[in-house]
């Protein structure tokens, strides 16, 4: 019928076209979404010094990136994260670090948050602005704690360092990636939420109203991040099952090599030397 | 053309579709399945009790309560279809029965535009501009009213034009003969058309509340995605399927599993409606 | 569509308007409630994302993660997919309804049966049909992340709707049609192809509509079954990024993304206006060309 025509040409290109599978070779690389952009550009960067070669970058979240590399369906795994106990037996490399500051609403006049105050917020003890030392004047306010979903990098890296376990924060919204966090501190100044810092940077950069506190008397900035006194820190990895060889090794040396580092300034990372 | 060569073709034709259509049944069979090989570990190792009677949702720390989410994907279902299908009827009423020629095709058109925008852009619009009007009612401002109205405007095109089809599917001739007698439109609607038009309008909603307790994207922005059963339509919630959204990627082993159970839970509720609505109309709905 | 009921004008000539304002000022509301909406909406998409609009955004490669550069690769993806997920649910889609309306009893339990499972097919969650499309078509049939992948996936999403308004387009076809048919000896293939078909265009077309901006609309489900890269596709094997998943990346994931997010957002709603109406225009011509003779 009228769909006849469609059918035919759609069989045509699936075999028709080459199929760069055959040729030449394609990596395939999965795993946090955090990472995903950085890689996904090197990768660029990669195949047009090397003709013929794929790099393909899927997204799926950290867990996902060490699953596939696992079962042989990845040949990179990207991780927001050091390995975990239990991934002893793969390799990682990181590629570039990051941090996690908490931030505020730009209106909201706190300037700075030591780490009892941090816990007191997220356990819910300190329920109101003015406890703290915040909220937008007047008399104070509940405060919109934002957390991150359960077994994102982002939160793991975020309980480690104030030492808190999951089930101990109380949040009053839970968002997913870090600019839907952004997202919701703008909509609500008496919000208080944490994000990587090239985020976060950024943004404040580009006129967003938030504001980065610091953590531990340690401004939060990427100079900071990168001499390594801003203690809230994690690294950004590539991950291998076996000891990288061949075109893997020569992906992951380049994504490590300052060839790179401009494309991981842009993304608001630092890179590692 | 011989009459024995035309049954043959006839029968080659039903015999084909007959293919065609088991194919497009089993579709759903194999989702089923699959989702409950996926679940199976968690079932097996902790039985479906501890789901709904966990103390509450910490995967990573083997607490696997289901129910705040439940409530969440029920209440933001239910109040969506409540606020979209007096809307979506009223729209395809003005569009057939109020409206001007071109401003009934136009307003036809700016609904199958809504019906395409992305789900993503519904949430991002929700949690930049919905959100903060909420919380200005009511802190913190993500919360079950803003997954109802976002998922209400997400679903109310669907349920206005299937509606509309149905009532232009509606014979001529009852419209003719209503005019005959002199009928207010209002006794036209109520007592012809509606009742003709009902299985379709019906068969329009059903469908759509099944798609809003499938919604992931939209209402993972706007809903505040904190597990509690809301005891207002300002509290955050989380759907079931915000939680599979939020988590898979980052789920392994029991984790996984368990995101999976809630999957199936979902289909479960899927197909009880559809059972029941089935049971309801007891096949008039397509008769 | 209009057609059917505008030339007998219900708007004039029904009497009794004393009890009928309630109604009258309850649909005009509710026009306007839902205009306000979307006026709100797209205008939010046209405010922030038609000052990147440009000839050049739309057929260049992105760059810098999406923030700079343009969506053409994007748009040859998502064409693609839409392609296979039509090539392949309206011929599976219009068959099945053709069975259903046709040719089997209406409450017999094969059409029960796959009624029901259409039903419950309509209801899986987005995010289910992108696990099961990757452990089915990815995983199984090896497809790897592939726009074959997400096509044949998004299929499985749209065949209910199709289906359904297929069925109620075949259902509004008048009986004596096919009694006509039947009464000058016409086969059934022959009566489906020329003259319960054409007749039950609108019917269709208000299906594909619905279908392609469903399609169009997914990201969950392709997320894990078409992929992320954002590279010209060599073939329907390559993995490629569709609209949808770019807007969703650029305003969630990537810092800075947002202007090119509501361009992007933008490409894809006039992209759907524009298949809207190229879709009622060929039904207006095909009908007319069938039924008028």
């Amino acid at each position: 019928m009228m769909t006849r025509p469609w059918f035919l040409v759609l069989l045509l290109m699936a075999w028709g076209c080459p199929d760069s599978r055959g040729t030449g070779e394609r990596l395939v690389v999965t795993g946090s979404s955090t990472v995903a952009p950085l890689m996904a550009e090197i990768g660029k960067r990669f195949e047009s010094e090397r003709p013929g070669v794929r790099v393909d970058v899927q997204t799926g979240g950290s867990s996902r990136g060490i699953a596939d590399v696992r079962g042989g369906l990845a040949d990179v795994g990207m991780a927001s994260r050091a390995l975990k106990a239990g991934e002893e037996d793969l390799h990682a490399f990181p590629i570039a670090r990051d941090g996690i500051c908490l931030f505020v609403h730009r209106d909201n006049p706190v300037g700075e948050l030591t780490d009892d105050q941090v816990v007191a917020i997220y356990t819910g003890r300190a329920r109101d602005w003015s406890t703290v030392g915040g909220g937008t004047g007047g008399a104070g306010a509940a405060i919109t704690v934002v957390n991150k979903a359960e077994g994102r990098a982002t939160l793991e890296v975020f309980l480690a360092h104030f030492g808190l376990a999951s089930r101990d924060v109380r949040a009053t919204v839970v968002v997913g990636d870090n600019e839907q966090a952004v997202k919701t501190v703008v909509a609500d100044p008496h919000a208080i939420g944490y994000v990587s810092i090239g985020t976060a940077e950024h943004s404040a950069s580009r006129g967003v109203p938030i504001r980065l506190l610091p953590a531990g008397g340690v401004e939060a900035s990427s100079e900071r991040l990168a001499d390594g006194s801003f203690p809230i820190a994690r690294p950004l990895t590539l991950v291998t099952r076996e000891e990288p060889a061949g075109l893997v090794r020569e992906l992951i040396d380049y994504a490590r090599s300052p060839a790179v580092h401009d494309l991981v300034r842009e993304l608001f990372f630092v890179p590692v030397r | 053309m011989s009459r024995s060569a035309e049954r043959w073709t006839d029968v080659l034709l039903v015999r084909t579709l007959r293919g065609v259509a088991v194919v497009a049944a089993a579709v759903v069979v194999a989702i089923a399945f699959f989702l409950a090989r996926e679940s199976w570990p968690m079932l097996a190792e902790v039985g479906v009790g501890r789901f709904f009677t966990d103390a509450s949702w910490h995967p990573t720390e083997d607490e696997f309560l289901l129910l705040p989410m439940l409530w969440g994907t029920l209440w933001a279902t239910f109040g969506a279809v409540l606020v979209a299908t007096p809307l979506g009827l009223l729209s395809a009423v003005f569009c057939r029965f109020y409206a001007p020629l071109a401003m009934a095709r136009t307003y036809r058109r700016l609904i199958e535009l809504l019906a395409g925008i992305p789900s993503v852009v519904y949430g991002f619009w929700g949690l930049v501009v919905l959100v903060p009007w909420i919380r200005r009612l009511e802190p913190p401002g993500p919360s079950l009213l803003a997954g109802v109205l976002i998922l209400a405007i997400m679903v109310l095109p669907t349920v206005a034009l299937t509606a509309d089809a149905a009532i232009a599917a509606v014979p001529r001739s009852y419209l003719q003969a209503a005019a005959a007698l002199g009928l207010s439109r209002w006794t036209v609607l109520r007592g012809v058309v509606l009742p003709a038009a009902r299985d379709g309008i019906l068969t329009g909603v059903i469908l759509q509340t099944t798609r809003a307790l499938g919604e992931t994207m939209a209402v993972l922005m706007v809903c505040g995605n904190l597990v509690r059963t809301p005891s207002s339509v300002f509290d955050p919630v989380r759907t079931l399927t915000a939680n599979i959204a939020l988590e898979m990627g980052y789920a392994v082993g029991d984790h996984r599993s368990a995101l999976f159970v809630s999957g199936l839970t979902l289909l479960a509720l899927v197909a009880a409606l559809v059972a029941a609505a089935e049971w309801v109309s007891r096949g008039r709905v397509h008769g | 569509m209009a057609e059917a009921l505008s030339t007998l004008e219900p708007r004039r000539g029904f009497g009794g308007r004393r009890r009928e304002w309630p109604l009258t000022a309850a649909a005009w509301l509710a026009a306007l409630a839902v205009t306000a909406a979307f006026a709100l909406i797209v205008g939010d998409l046209v405010r922030h994302g038609l000052g990147q609009l440009s000839w050049s955004f739309l057929v260049e490669a992105p760059a810098s993660a999406g923030r700079a550069g343009g969506i053409g690769p994007i748009l040859t993806s998502t064409a693609l997919i839409l392609g296979v997920c039509l090539a392949v649910s309206v011929p599976l889609g219009v068959g099945t309804a053709v069975l259903l309306a046709e040719l089997t009893p209406a409450d017999g339990l094969f059409a029960r049966l796959v009624r029901l499972s259409l039903d419950v097919l309509a209801g899986v969650p987005s995010i289910v049909f992108g696990l099961f499309g990757n452990a089915f078509f990815c995983v199984w049939l090896g497809l790897g992340f592939s726009i074959l992948a997400g096509g044949l996936t998004l299929a499985c999403m749209v065949l209910p709707i199709l289906i359904r308004t297929s069925e109620e387009g075949l259902r509004a076809v008048p009986r004596e049609h096919r009694l006509a048919a039947a009464a000058l000896g016409m086969t059934r293939a022959r009566t489906l192809v020329a003259i319960l078909l054409p007749q039950a265009t609108p019917g269709l077309v208000v299906g594909l509509v619905l279908g392609i901006g469903r399609a169009l609309a997914e990201t969950a489900a392709l997320l894990f079954t078409s992929g992320y890269v954002d590279r010209m596709p060599g073939s329907l094997l390559d993995s490629g990024r569709a609209l949808s998943l770019h807007v969703y990346d650029l305003s969630m994931n990537v810092a800075g993304g947002e202007p090119n997010a509501y361009a992007s957002a933008l490409v894809l709603v006039a992209s759907l206006l524009a298949i809207n109406g190229a879709a009622s225009w060929l039904a207006d011509r095909f009908l007319r060309r069938r039924t008028t003779a």
